[in-house]
């Protein structure tokens, strides 16, 4: 088993898996994310949608990724 | 006599009642609450996607970010800090500048923590948001944010989901007045009554979720607030009689059968 940990990232607070640098866009794919309904942060800040197929996520980056759900 | 725009933030809109998005049983019957209640303004929450749930369908799949404005809210922080964050996550996803600010102090009243209200508000309004911010009904308060910058102001009638109405209309008559910006009662609201009261007493606007989500029959209560915001609104504008602690006859005095 190889070492989870240096190719991994934290996605929304839990380790996910990653198989080497990914860009933004190919992780929303693979999470099945539509870009229109989503907002991602990178290492704390934010990335613009503008830049999501340049932006690479690599082993440990912190990935948060928020949409918009029901409240009042 | 036409009644003038509703207006935040440069936005105009037909109606006067603006609804949140939680508690309802699914995305269906969020949607039909939403559409019954004829509001066009409809607040949501800012929350993480469920990484493991694939293909889930998304809120605005069901409320269209074109027929509706998309007012994110940033509840569920406590400090001014998370509450921009928040904000600044919620414009990427691009429904626009507009967003209820809510900074809570105290998690059994859900009262705002008014000064990190008006740190976050400050931060904010120099970042272009159009901020509209949950406050107490103290009218210091209110213009402080109004002098900020805010695009209105949103004083509670009573804690959120307690149903228990206005209660301090005297507070929310002496915010009316100082203000410059639309006032809208957010929280607190349990019935059309309430929503009547608030329009009745000058706001421009009501803001609920518990009180039509919470309903028996949310569809019906949707309606319901919907009438008691318009005809609140027309009462003010007709302009109501005085109150006398004694009698006027409604009938002549004169020309009695004797």
């Amino acid at each position: 088993m190889s070492d989870s940990i240096a190719t991994s990232i934290t996605l929304n607070g839990d380790p996910y898996p990653l198989d080497g640098d990914t860009a933004l866009t190919a992780l929303l794919e693979r999470l099945n994310m539509r870009r229109s309904r989503v907002a991602v942060e990178l290492n704390h800040e934010i990335v613009p949608r503008a830049r999501y197929e340049e932006t690479m996520i690599r082993a440990g980056d912190h990935v948060e990724i928020i949409n918009f759900v029901g409240g009042g | 006599m036409q009644d003038t725009p509703f207006e935040l933030g440069g936005l105009k809109f037909q109606s006067r009642l603006i609804v949140g998005t939680g508690k309802y049983r699914d995305f269906a019957e969020t949607k039909a609450a939403v559409e019954a209640s004829g509001a066009e303004i409809v607040t949501v929450a800012v929350r993480r996607v469920n990484i493991t749930d694939r293909g889930k369908e998304n809120l605005l799949d069901y409320l269209d970010p074109k027929r509706y404005q998309i007012l994110p809210n940033t509840a569920g922080c406590f400090t001014a800090d998370e509450a921009v964050r928040t904000c600044r996550l919620a414009r990427e996803v691009g429904v626009g500048e507009l967003v209820k600010l809510e900074v809570i102090g105290d998690k059994r009243t859900l009262f705002p923590d008014v000064v990190a209200t008006i740190e976050a508000a400050r931060v904010l309004v120099k970042e272009g948001f159009k901020v509209m911010p949950y406050a107490t009904d103290d009218p210091v308060t209110c213009l402080r944010l109004q002098e900020i910058g805010c695009v209105a102001v949103m004083p509670l009638a009573a804690p959120i989901g307690s149903g228990l109405g206005i209660r301090n209309p005297f507070n929310l008559a002496i915010i009316l007045e100082q203000a410059k910006v639309p006032v809208i009662v957010d929280a607190g609201v349990g019935t059309a009554s309430d929503a009547a009261e608030a329009m009745e007493l000058g706001c421009d606007g009501v803001l609920m979720n518990t009180a039509i989500a919470g309903a028996k029959d949310p569809l019906a209560m949707a309606l319901a607030m919907k009438l008691a915001v318009e005809a609140g609104r027309l009462a003010y504008r007709a302009g109501r009689i005085e109150r006398k602690l004694y009698a006027t006859a409604s009938s002549p005095l004169t020309g009695l059968i004797g």
